[in-house]
């Protein structure tokens, strides 16, 4: 069986390249990065392999990769996520990775819309709305619908509004 | 059918929330979690202490790190956690500037930038055989503007370049199998000498120029006892080896490429004889040598002559010999006495003469300190100072200097073996807790702070305040039970023996124990923990007991030697009792009976297919005879591929029998063909997991019953083929099959195989599902498999006529040898990542739904909703199914960032996790460990059942304060309208 060496280069552009490991296998080897982003793997057989990056910040599609045992060193690479295939070994982050909610900027609406916002708005509709509506409403119709209620014997709402005194 | 409905109700409330169920705000940060970075057991340190710049130590240890550690604070600069194959052999500092390790043997050499950890080249070396690894980094060799690193491993000597990597030249020495021992290079010459062994009986010293790698001359002689590897160089052209009988010292000097040997009986030296063993300290013109328990140390003498110079009784710890001023080398020794410790820095030519002699107070629970690294420094008064690193028994790391520990790293919890929690105590009248009520001001100004955190209005002082007042106003360190049961304790085996109690609220150690500390007997040589379990969980009549928990562990590596119990109080941690149990231990079964105390009664199997009941109490027994026929148990052989389960027979007969012991019958066993299936992993259910309902409703207002059994099995199995690596195997050699075997009956319910798949599988079993990750060698990636399992012989339940008229099926006891129909669902997704380990959320009612926690190789852990993984899953959802919170049918599961409970940190190793409930139903606690720790509180349907930490109280307050006044205004108001109609 060959063992093969083969050279990749990952992409963060956070350059961090401290904080990268690549992975053959799920964990097989794992290699780091160097100052310019190359990374080695020794001793590889040939057969078909799996490259994970791990980037904080970053989500790498892993890499599928074919060692062909004929040709020497020879390597294809496929994205397994994408399906696309590389012509050189070069891995890009798909998307960059943000582990945290982003805090909404304060804006009036935000606070309408919580809870507390809409007990207010409630309360402001109450007590300023429903009088005008009150009084919008012929008092004779107010007195029939009354009326009509008492006969029924329902304690009614309106009843208890200080407009029907 | 009322309960179903509930169900169905509590389903729509929780599921029809969003899907993003756990997500955290960057300042939120804390809050919950806490992440403790560790390195390990320190095995090499080296100093890099020059006059300007940082002082630090570089070190590698056992859990594969390098790391950068700060001297003055033991803070870690910078660390790499190299793969867990990769182990380190040496690490050394190159050019003053760069890092230099060797791992795997001796056939990976990397360089990192000593700063910033930043790795500078990597270069994979030849190596054709097993053989131990030198690392050799000369001082003063120069060839050509180059400084080479000499490097042996795998039969092969390579000098490296320490700029670059690039290898200047190798000298291939498998041919004759030479074992390099010793690379000695003397001063002011380009000749390196190469001193090893021939199949250890013959001594050869190659004298190799360091420019070309040539072999300049050779000399080899034999020795006719045969060395047994051990050695000691004592100067630039004499080493110390011994011979295969350990009873001879031989001094071979190689002057000028003379090979001379010369005998010393241990027995002439010392008057105890016994095997002898060369300590691995680097001393100059000295060897130390120990003999029967006693440490002597022996001096080279200009012809090879050998005298005693000193001996020291117990076990004592020395550091390499480390050059002072004026040509003048010291080394360090420390031992104990009592619980001082004392540390002695002597010169080696001279030992008479001690230039520091310090004694330390030193908590017990430490053990023995196993390594000493010692440094110097020129002090103010210009005389020298030492500063010690030492390593204890218990794993951790401490600095001593001037007589004090300056710093120390619990280095032991980076190797947690075993995880479980107990409860706190409950607060009671007279525990001085802190007070963290203030006045009603301050409670308001700390409300309005946090208002202006949430409306983004707050300067980076209220940030720090806020954060400030968060930790300090949650009262989450108390040391008592709270009310919804967030505080709590985890404790933790770790791979030295230790029990640790870490608070849940921030971490720290509350207290720790070292199980086999030195004041201790010594029946048990070495005791090693395996396992940990709840012993007592004092509830309801036990009130007054405190919890315990069982530690199992054995006297030895082998899994025949004896076993032990140690019983922990978790309240004080102190050891209630432990006892050496004189049979050995293969299994640990918790049985789901407790006595009257709460003690769990526990069987613990044996090599010899016996099984013994723990606690040993007339009362426990008496329990355990009530049940005995109701007692099985199963074992897994996973080399032969055979599983086989058992039932209780009779008390034991024979001579050492006693009354709680007993012997067992074989019931079934499955046997898996050798040829084309290979156990690869088996897994059960969490025995204390409470489900909170049988049935489940479809949406067309179906019922289903899950099939909910304590006895099942998920055994995964793949062909002996496909047991290797990725890569290693096409898709058509490799298939995998899982199957759920019943445990009582070894009926196998399910078999499903998948064709083209291979392992490593990693699985989590919850309530009636399995979901299980494996490799897809025909897609080339990742996949995840659930399979549910519903209970068909309860199918016809589901007519409310018949629960009416009570012709159900539902009070009948379930029963293994019922032989129940079951339906199973299954479905598999792509997943993008390797998977190191996987864990479910468990809550206390279990009504809160699920979420898989997904540790990944990256070493972070992503909260996937059970959801995701339901087989009944379609492309295109009815209304119906919509509204119960099925998800449209994706062929991959995704990965929202958010999602990631770890958030931007990385558990460096992560090997487990656990997790427990809270008093809280909506909530569980979540414990990761690895090389690192970390620790968060989860609410996988967010927390419906109480206000969130960032509720703001203030926005409430004004409210209300709003409302009152608008109310007073209008009274007014209508007040003076009323008047103006009255005066109309």
């Amino acid at each position: 069986m060959y063992k093969f060496v083969f050279t990749g280069a990952a992409i963060g552009h956070a350059a961090k390249f401290s904080n990268i490991k690549v992975v053959l296998n799920g964990g097989q080897h794992i290699t780091f990065l160097r100052p310019d982003g190359y990374f080695t793997f020794h001793k590889v057989p040939a057969g078909t392999h799996l490259i994970e990056v791990y980037a904080l910040g970053y989500f790498f599609s892993p890499v599928r990769v074919d060692v062909s045992a004929r040709h020497r060193g020879k390597v294809q690479a496929t994205l397994t996520e994408t399906r696309r295939s590389l012509t050189e070994l070069v891995l890009e982050p798909i998307r960059a990775d943000i582990y945290y909610e982003r805090r909404e900027p304060f804006s009036v609406m935000s606070i309408v819309k919580s809870p507390m916002g809409l007990m207010v708005g409630f309360m402001v509709v109450v007590v300023f709305l429903m009088p005008k509506l009150m009084e919008n409403i012929d008092p004779e119709e107010m007195k029939r619908t009354q009326e009509e209620l008492r006969s029924q014997g329902v304690p009614s709402l309106s009843s208890l509004l200080p407009s029907s005194r | 059918m009322a309960m179903a409905i509930r169900v169905y109700l509590l389903f729509l409330l929780f599921l029809s929330s969003a899907i993003l169920s756990f997500s955290l705000y960057e300042d939120q940060v804390g809050l919950m979690d806490w992440h403790q970075r560790y390195i390990g057991k320190v095995k090499h340190a080296v100093f890099h202490t020059q006059k300007t710049g940082r002082k630090r130590v570089i070190v590698s240890t056992e859990e594969n790190v390098v790391a950068s550690l700060d001297l003055r604070l033991g803070e870690i600069f910078w660390r790499h956690v190299l793969g867990t194959k990769d182990v380190i052999d040496g690490v050394d500092i190159a050019l003053g500037k760069y890092v230099i390790t060797l791992s795997s043997e001796g056939s990976n050499l990397r360089a990192w930038n000593l700063p910033d950890g930043q790795m500078v080249w990597e270069t994979s070396l030849h190596s054709a055989q097993h053989s131990k690894s030198l690392l050799s980094v000369p001082t003063n060799l120069k060839v050509d503007k180059d400084y080479p690193i000499l490097v042996f491993g795998g039969g092969y000597l390579h000098a490296v370049s320490a700029v670059d990597g690039e290898v200047l030249w190798k000298k291939d020495f498998t041919a004759e199998g030479f074992e390099v021992q010793r690379v000695l290079q003397p001063p002011g010459s380009s000749i390196i000498y190469v001193l090893g062994f021939l199949d250890s009986s013959e001594a050869v010293v190659y004298q190799i120029d360091s420019k070309s790698g040539e072999v300049v001359a050779q000399k080899s002689m034999v020795f006719p006892g045969g060395f047994s590897g051990e050695i000691s160089s004592v100067s630039t052209d004499k080493v110390v080896a011994l011979d295969a009988m350990r009873s001879i010292l031989v001094t071979i000097s190689f002057l000028d490429g003379d090979i001379s040997f010369q005998k010393t009986h241990i027995a002439d030296l010392v008057e105890e004889s016994g095997k002898a063993e060369i300590l691995s300290p680097l001393l100059s013109d000295m060897v130390a040598v120990k003999v029967n328990k006693r440490t002597i140390f022996v001096r080279v003498g200009g012809e090879g002559k050998l005298e005693v110079v000193d001996s020291l009784s117990d076990e004592t710890a020395m550091s390499d010999s480390l050059p002072v001023a004026d040509d003048q080398v010291a080394f360090a020794t420390v031992h104990h006495e009592g619980s001082k410790l004392h540390l002695m820095v002597k010169l080696v030519d001279d030992l008479d003469t001690v230039l520091l002699r310090e004694s330390i107070q030193m908590d017990q629970n430490r053990g023995r300190v196993h390594k000493v690294f010692i440094n110097n420094y020129i002090k103010t008064d210009r005389s020298n100072g030492f500063r010690a690193l030492i390593v204890m028994e218990d794993h951790s790391l401490l600095l001593l200097q001037q007589g004090a520990i300056v710093w120390s790293r619990e280095e032991g919890l980076a190797s947690v073996t075993d995880v479980t929690t107990a409860e706190l105590p409950v607060e009671k009248d007279g525990v001085s807790v802190a007070k963290v009520e203030h006045t009603l001001l301050d409670w308001l100004k700390g409300h309005v702070l946090k208002l202006k955190g949430t409306l983004l209005l707050a300067t980076p002082e209220d940030v720090a305040a806020i954060q400030e007042m968060r930790f300090k106003s949650s009262g989450k360190n108390k040391l008592t039970r709270d009310h919804n049961g967030f505080r709590k304790l985890i404790i933790a085996l770790t791979k030295a023996g230790k029990l640790f109690a870490l608070h849940t609220g921030d971490g720290r150690i509350v207290w720790s124990m070292l199980l086999n500390s030195p004041s201790k007997s010594e029946a048990c040589g070495r005791p090693n923990g395996i396992s940990l379990y709840q012993w007592q969980v004092p509830h309801h009549h036990a009130m007054d007991e405190n919890p315990s928990v069982l530690v199992v562990g054995r006297c030895g590596s082998d899994s025949s030697a004896p076993g032990l119990l140690s019983f922990v109080d978790v309240y004080t941690g102190k050891e209630i009792s432990s006892s050496d149990i004189g049979h050995s231990v293969v299994q640990v079964m918790p049985l789901p009976f407790t006595d009257s105390t709460e003690q769990r009664l526990h069987l613990i199997a044996d090599t010899h297919g016996h099984v013994h009941l723990y606690p040993k109490t007339s009362e426990a027994l008496s329990i355990f005879q009530r049940e005995f026929q109701n007692v099985y148990w199963y074992t897994v052989e996973a080399d032969n591929g055979i599983i086989r389960g058992h039932a209780m027979k009779s008390s034991c007969s024979g001579e050492t029998a006693d009354e709680y012991c007993f012997t067992t019958r074989e019931l079934w066993t499955v046997v898996f063909p050798s040829e084309s299936e290979k156990i690869i992993s088996t897994l059960t259910r969490k025995p204390n997991e409470v489900v909170h309902t049988q049935a489940k409703v479809n949406s067309d207002q179906d019922l289903l019953y899950k099939y909910v059994s304590r006895n099942l099995l998920f055994v995964a199995t793949v062909s002996p083929k496909g047991a290797g690596e990725i890569g290693s195997v096409t898709p058509e050699e490799s298939a995998l099959v899982v199957y759920l075997i019943d445990t009582i009956t070894g009926r196998i319910l399910h078999r499903l195989s998948h064709q083209g798949c291979q392992g490593p599988v990693h699985a989590v079993f919850s309530e009636n599902w399995v979901v299980y990750h494996y490799f897809n060698l025909r897609a080339h990636k990742y996949e995840f498999t659930v399979v549910e399992i519903y209970d068909q012989s309860r199918a016809e339940n589901k007519n409310v006529w018949k629960l009416v008229l009570g012709k159900h099926n539902l009070t009948a006891p379930i029963s293994s040898y019922s032989r129940t129909e079951v339906l199973t669902k299954s479905q598999s997704y792509f997943f993008a990542q390797s998977v190191k380990t996987i864990a479910v959320t468990s809550t206390a009612k279990g009504i809160t739904s699920k979420q898989l926690l997904i540790g990944t190789i990256g070493d972070q852990i992503l909260a996937l909703d059970k959801r995701f993984v339901d087989p009944r899953r379609t492309l295109n959802p009815s209304q119906a199914e919509k509204e119960e919170g099925i998800i449209p049918l994706t062929d991959s599961l995704p990965i929202i960032p958010q999602s990631y409970i770890t958030h931007s940190l990385r558990v460096e190793g992560l090997r487990g996790i656990i997790t427990a409930p809270a008093k809280l139903e909506s909530t569980t606690h979540v414990f990761a460990y690895g090389v690192d720790l970390f620790y968060t509180r989860l609410a996988p349907s967010k927390t419906y059942d109480s206000l969130t930490e960032d509720f703001s109280y203030a926005l409430l307050l004004i409210t209300i304060v709003a409302l009152v006044a608008a109310i007073y205004i209008t009274w007014v108001l209508s007040e003076k309208k009323e008047l103006s109609e009255k005066w109309r």
